[in-house]
């Protein structure tokens, strides 16, 4: 007897169950549909409607060369990017690195000299004083009014562009970091005094952890403005590089190549940045 | 029994742009062994400067200012604090933070094991075994204030400072860490000092409860013994006639003596 009303039950238990799903799966649809418009349809609607453009502004203009046309020369371009055909003539593999390379040198002194200073900024105010109106004037120069004065000083044009390339991506860490460490929360600091810790537990525990993410942000900054500056500079210094590319291809007037750096620029400067951020978010607390 | 904290003649004026204003005027104030002080007022009345004085996270501008017979002098690991909203470090987990203060206190005096051992207790003094691991985000907010009290207890000050320590919790917590926060100073003996603007709370927790008058220039106004037995039962508590006496006359101070001048404005 028993048996039978609780058979019953699962049987019920079941079919709610079933149309339960059915709704659920219905509704976790609709959310992942607007989803996918929203993250696939629309981005994807936006690179056509650009190409478009693109291929109705090249029939008009024939130096354009068209979307197609330039897609051909970067699926050759990228068939063989490691060639070297000599000190001007190397694959797109070799410029990008190259680049990356100046990049890299130029923002890790960058860093050397602007996180430090950043924070001895933010934790003393007759520094900050002190630096305020120098920050202030240099920050807004131009990058590549610094190029002359690197041309003057270390004689070469490959530490010239490097020197480009820290002086003009120094700014944004100092900056951030100084931030950082001067809008600390009172309450951390409280914290400090009242457990009466040492300057270098204040230093590690508190000032570094709370700091962060500023200087995170601050990294991000520098490396967008590091890599903006990198083709300007490559072009007035030479050497293998995408900004050198740009301009030799410039005077060989293949424009496909131009259109194809362009490219490459846009997609490594944001891998970069979408690296950064990736490695910030572990920064983050709350 | 002896005065462990004792405030004499304390002025406090802040000095900003728009002028000098005059928190605190006056105050004396006595706190002995293992006695439990709270110190209630209408908002902006000057009762968190009061604490953050004995703290020794501000300098009275004139006054004298003692703990256990010594000038007070900056702050010190002897006056431990419970702040308001927790102020636990975001990057340390829970047994993280309490072993930072325990570090900072006894690390010259015992082993590490042993500082690791005393975390554990204060951890699990409040109720937080299991939590210990946790970083404050991933707790509730009573939690993390429990959290701010084992960090504080571990440090076996002489003095628990408490600045509104359950201000931000809803009421079903608050009472819960209240009785919880009374068992453990049942326990620990400690001498407390408390801010509150709740009134039960002061009632229900405090041994004397000392009423600010309203700023500027605020000074105790009136102090009131609690002489409810203890363990308190807050519902037991909520019929006895006792209770309801020293409730009225914390009440009838606050809002027929000094009320909240917000509202007398209005």
């Amino acid at each position: 007897m028993s048996a039978m009303p609780t058979q019953g039950r699962v049987l019920l238990d079941t079919g709610v169950l079933k149309t339960e799903s059915l709704r659920t799966r219905f509704q976790k649809l609709l959310p992942s549909a607007r989803g996918f418009a929203m993250g696939v349809v629309a981005p994807f609607a936006g690179l056509i409607l650009l190409i478009g453009i693109w291929a109705i502004v090249s029939t008009t203009s024939p130096q354009l060369p068209t979307p197609l046309k330039t897609w051909h020369s970067a699926v050759e371009v990228f068939s063989n990017p490691f060639y070297i055909k000599g000190p001007n003539d190397q694959g797109i593999g070799w410029n990008i690195w190259n680049s990356l390379k100046r990049v890299g040198l130029g923002f890790t002194l960058a860093a050397i000299v602007g996180i430090p200073l950043g924070f001895m900024i933010g934790r003393f105010a007759f520094l900050n004083a002190m630096a305020a109106p120098i920050i202030s004037v240099l920050r807004p120069v131009s990058p590549l009014a610094w190029l002359p004065i690197g041309l003057l000083v270390f004689k070469a044009a490959e530490a010239a562009s490097i020197w480009v390339i820290a002086i003009s991506s120094v700014w944004p860490m100092v900056v951030n970091t100084a931030a950082g460490v001067a809008r600390i929360p009172q309450d951390y600091l409280n914290v400090a005094r009242v457990l009466k810790l040492s300057e270098w537990k204040i230093f590690t525990r508190i000032l570094i952890p709370a700091t962060l993410p500023y200087v995170m942000t601050g990294i991000r900054l520098s490396i967008g403005v590091a890599w903006l500056v990198i083709v300007a500079a490559e072009m007035l210094t030479g050497g293998i590089g995408l900004g050198f590319w740009v301009w030799d291809e410039w005077n060989n007037l293949n424009v496909e190549h131009i259109i194809i750096a362009i490219f490459v620029v846009g997609i490594v400067g944001l891998m970069l940045e979408q690296a950064i951020l990736m490695v910030a978010k572990r920064f983050y607390y709350d | 029994m002896r005065d462990f904290v004792k405030l004499e003649n304390i002025e406090m004026t802040f000095i900003s742009k728009r002028g000098e204003f005059t928190a605190l005027r006056d105050v004396n104030l006595v706190v002995k062994e293992g006695e439990f002080v709270s110190v209630i007022g209408h908002s902006g009345c000057g009762k968190s400067t009061v604490l953050n004085i004995v703290a020794g996270l501000l300098d009275a501008t004139s006054g004298v200012a003692l703990c256990a017979g010594r000038e007070i002098k900056g702050p010190g690991p002897e006056r431990a604090v419970v702040f308001q909203n927790h102020s636990l470090l975001p990057w340390l987990t829970c047994h993280q933070n309490v072993f930072l203060a325990v570090e900072s206190v006894f690390g010259k005096v015992v082993s590490h094991t042993q500082l690791h051992e005393r975390t554990h207790e204060a951890l699990s003094l409040v109720g937080l075994d299991d939590a210990t691991l946790k970083y404050p985000h991933e707790i509730s907010g009573g939690m993390k204030q429990r959290v701010g009290i084992a960090r504080a207890l571990a440090m076996e000050p002489k003095v628990l400072l408490m600045d509104e320590p359950f201000g931000a919790l809803d009421a079903l917590t608050r009472a819960h860490l209240q009785d919880e926060l009374s068992r453990i100073v049942a326990r620990t003996q400690a001498t407390v000092v408390m801010v509150t603007h709740d009134v039960d709370e002061a009632v229900l927790l405090s041994d004397r409860i000392v009423m600010m008058s309203n700023g500027p220039a605020a000074t105790v106004g009136q102090i009131l013994n609690v002489n409810l037995a203890r363990p308190r039962d807050r519902v037991a508590l909520a019929n006895d006639a006792q209770y309801m006496r020293i409730r009225g006359e914390v009440l009838s101070f606050l809002y027929e003596k000094h009320r909240n001048p917000d509202q007398r404005a209005a």
